[in-house]
């Protein structure tokens, strides 16, 4: 499905929230509309990852092509999760059902679907454990709020956590810090067990694993992008960066997602680290074998994620590196922060990760030894380390999209905006509900971000598109920043549908464009090709 | 699930449950049984089945740190670091559990989204589930203390004062308790915000309704023996004393009501352990609020972490040796 095949935006919204259908939603079974579910894994994506079940299907197919025992399987699966992780066994204790969460998820408010209020996408596996796994749902049945694990249900949750983008802000609202990322991380986990996947999801898995990167990029690919993107440097400012490819013996590894390697937007903020460094004389690497930051094991199961992980801290040690430093991206951080080092870790190779230029130590990441782009460059600024001009971002009237992991699983808000204020003249922040803590996805993580799901994408993109027109209407907006390579991705498609005046872009595009370099040409330019003046309009 | 078998189904059970205690006793005379007995066993139950899921919970792993960050992590030392909203140390974690466990501090977040013509969505500030909450937990806190004048002789002096401030209204006599009536306000408000609101009604089970009706039957019930029956008060101490002392005797003549009062408390507190009222256990548990986002900085070890299969550099490396060379890429092996 396309973009253009969607109808306006006033008729796609043409939704009621506070009206549930009549059937009760045990007796609802999914309905695989075009445009609102994802295609599933091509069977040799599995395969080269040795997963169950690999095979061709569909899912408007009667017959999913299961192995026999598919409920044995997912009840067993359930079972050894439940006495693995206290947060699935408590989340499917404790709700009350108060409603809190119920219109804090994205694709609630766009869809109306009462299954994706973050409380029912929970009971769809909350009413299996309660039947199978509770003593009451076992003695009750239905009346114990239990239900069989039918296919029908089975292709619920297909369907229901494939329609979840694990942004947690519902956890945010939680009187019990209920997590839906939790409940829906295992939901796809159980469902991997028996072969269901979507395929944009698992070939940048299969990627990853064999070439480094999700768009399996082989090295030699990368050189020539990379080589590529510093030709416009060149072009741009006149100076030749340098570009360190698995330097061994360098100071720092740095590790971004490959969407910045590959496409606009994301290709200016990589130039922007380009230039950062080079301008820095920083002794860093890049390397090919970890050339990925992102994780789409995240959207796959606990071990995919540690599985590809792996290759950071390897790649960190084969080339004798001190610490890591790590591009923007959102999920990346959710793994790099809060599953890295418990997974791959420790990393005692490594030492304490300290900024060669201002000697700030960064005790914050003193064991995973990994720092954020924008802490080591919040640094920068703050001791006056870069001569920055911010009127050349004149052009732009910036707002900052909070990506959902670095906000609500790292708590990393100030130092982008520090970034921001210094670079670019003219900002401002989108209503309060909507950023910081509280900020909506973009409509496509967690492996959404494909066009087939396109409508769906749309839906879940409006929360955060009516708090951008609502900047544009008042302040005249005209980029949408972000620290995530699927938010420049998605944003794009979300401002050409929502807001189509808007343009999406990272943050270090804007911090080199405002970079004073040494020794540089005139510029006229920005990385986009675009003047930086209004001279050429003037004409 | 549709919404009025979960209501109905529900209001059968607990009016099943006053109708069988009430004849038990009247009809059967079965006062020792529903007085002595059914408490006892009740009490154990809640005891055991509490202990038992709490540590039942507390055995299960919890592999990852993984706080719900709802404020500025510590980072650099000149960016103010919010130590309630992404706690830092262990204080933080305890004023962040803290502010939810008494303030419900989660809840007071909470807001109502509206669509509206543009399209485009807004955000109204909805603090009644707050209020609601705090105001049915709070009162049915202070009327569990009230209560222990029943168990104790003699009564300890901070349940006189709550009591006398419980009552300084003097309504009617006996005393009309304040918390009495915010508690059955705040029941019957929780009561009617379930099922007029239609999310709300769509996700109801039969066990959101009983646990409700169950809660409202012992509030009313206690209301009606206080105020309007007038139950023998020394009798039900005596009773009250016996079951606390060991030494139980149901004495005779107490009415009914005051057996239907104690069988559905004996009901809840038996129920309790296995349903979702064990959230007052588990919230204190939840890893997304009591841990620390100290993730970077401090080590975590996964209990169950276990080796798994990777694509090490040398494979890789084995995959692409000659095209790197090409390309002037160092390489381990020539």
């Amino acid at each position: 499905m396309d973009l253009h095949d969607l109808p306006k935006p006033q008729d796609l919204m043409n939704i009621n929230l506070n009206k549930p259908p009549e059937t009760g939603w045990m007796d609802n079974p999914a309905v695989f509309r075009d445009g609102t579910y994802s295609y599933p894994a091509a069977g040799k994506n599995l395969k080269r990852l040795g997963m169950p079940n690999p095979r061709e299907w569909a899912p408007t197919d009667q017959d999913w092509k299961l192995p026999d025992n598919w409920q044995e399987i997912i009840l067993k699966g359930m079972k050894e999760r439940l006495e693995k992780y206290r947060s699935f066994r408590l989340f499917m204790d404790i709700c009350v059902r108060c409603g809190a969460c119920a219109d804090k998820c994205h694709f609630f408010i766009g869809s109306g679907d009462p299954k994706n209020m973050p409380v029912l996408r929970a009971e769809l596996i909350r009413s299996v454990y309660r039947n199978d796994f509770t003593l009451l749902g076992k003695m009750l049945g239905r009346f114990g709020g239990g239900r069989e694990l039918t296919i029908d249900v089975l292709k619920e949750w297909f369907y229901y956590f494939f329609q979840c983008t694990e942004c947690r802000r519902c956890s945010v609202f939680c009187p019990y810090g209920i997590d839906t990322a939790e409940v829906t991380m295992i939901g796809r986990e159980l469902l991997n067990l028996v072969g269901l996947n979507i395929n944009w999801v698992m070939e940048p898995v299969a990627n990853c694993y064999r070439f480094g990167n999700h768009l399996g990029i082989p090295p030699h690919g990368l050189i020539d992008m990379w080589e590529f993107m510093a030709d416009d440097i060149e072009d741009i400012t006149g100076i030749k960066v340098n570009l360190p490819i698995n330097k061994k013996g360098a100071e720092i590894l740095f590790v971004t997602p490959s969407g910045d390697y590959f496409a606009d937007p994301g290709t200016y903020t990589c130039m922007g680290y380009m230039m950062l460094f080079h301008e820095l004389g920083l002794d860093y690497t890049w390397s090919t074998y970890a050339s990925e930051g992102g994780n789409f094991g995240l959207f796959t199961s606990h071990e995919m994620i540690k599985r590809l992980n792996a290759k950071i801290y390897a790649e960190a040690k084969r080339l004798g590196v001190k610490w890591i430093l790590g591009g923007e991206c959102g999920h990346m951080w959710r793994v790099v922060h809060q599953y890295m080092e418990t997974m791959n870790g420790p990393a005692d190779f490594l030492e304490e990760p300290v900024s060669p230029i201002t000697g700030t130590k960064f005790e914050n990441a003193k064991q995973t030894k990994m720092v954020h782009i924008t802490e080591f460059t919040s640094d920068l600024i703050k001791n006056g380390k870069l001569k920055l001009d911010p009127s050349r971002n004149d052009k732009v009237i910036a707002t900052y999209h909070d990506s959902c992991n670095p906000a609500r699983a790292a708590g990393l808000l100030e130092e982008p905006r520090y970034v921001i204020k210094n670079v670019v003249n003219n900002f401002y922040e989108m209503p309060e509900n909507t950023i910081r803590e509280q900020t909506f996805c973009c409509g496509g993580g967690a492996g959404l971000g494909n066009d087939e799901n396109i409508e769906m994408r749309m839906r879940g993109a409006f929360p955060r598109a009516s708090a951008l027109n609502h900047v544009v209407a008042k302040h005249d907006v005209n980029r949408l920043l972000c620290m995530c390579a699927i938010d420049r991705a998605t944003l794009t498609a979300l401002t050409h549908y929502w807001a189509p005046d808007v343009m999406v872009g990272g943050i270090h595009e804007l911090v080199a464009n405002a970079l004073i370099m040494n020794g540089e040409k005139d510029r006229t330019v920005d990385l986009r090709g675009e003047p930086l003046g209004d001279e050429e309009e003037d004409e | 699930m549709n919404a009025l078998f979960s209501l109905v189904s529900a209001l059968i059970a607990v009016v099943a449950l006053v109708v069988v205690s009430w004849f038990g006793v009247e009809a059967i005379g079965l006062d020792s049984v529903f007085g002595v007995i059914i408490p006892y066993i009740a009490l154990a139950i809640f005891v055991i089945g509490v202990v038992y899921r709490i540590v039942d919970w507390a055995r299960v792993p919890v592999p990852f740190r993984i706080p719900t960050t709802c404020g500025q992590g510590k980072s650099l030392p000149w960016i103010k670091a919010d130590n309630l909203d992404c706690p830092y140390n262990t204080w933080g974690v305890i004023g962040r559990m803290f502010l939810e466990v008494f303030l419900f501090r989660s809840l007071f977040r909470n807001s109502k989204a509206e669509l509206r013509e543009g399209p485009r969505v807004t955000y109204a500030s909805a603090k009644w589930l707050w209020l609601f909450g705090i105001l049915f937990h709070y009162s049915f806190l202070i009327i569990i203390v009230r209560h222990l004048r029943l168990f104790m002789e003699p009564i300890p002096s901070f349940v006189q004062t709550i009591t006398s401030v419980d009552g300084f209204f003097q309504i009617m006599v006996p005393t009309f308790f304040i918390t009495d009536i915010l508690f059955l306000a705040a029941v019957t408000l929780l009561f009617l915000r379930r099922v007029t609101l239609p999310q709300l009604r769509y996700i109801s089970l039969p066990a959101d309704y009983f646990a409700l009706f169950l809660i409202l039957g012992i509030g009313i019930s206690g209301v009606l023996m206080r105020n309007f029956f007038k139950v023998d008060l020394l009798g039900v101490k005596s009773l009250a004393m016996g079951l606390f002392t060991l030494h139980p005797v149901a004495p005779p003549g107490i009415h009914p009501i005051f057996y239907v009062h104690l069988f559905l408390v004996s009901v809840l507190i038996a129920y309790f352990p296995f349903s979702k009222l064990m959230h007052a256990g588990g919230v204190f548990l939840s890893p997304t609020r009591n841990m620390a986002n100290v993730n970077r900085s401090e080590r975590y070890v996964n209990p169950w972490n276990y080796p798994v299969k990777v694509h090490t550099y040398e494979e890789y490396e084995d995959d692409f040796r000659e095209k790197m060379k090409e390309v002037g890429i160092p390489v381990d092996k020539e």
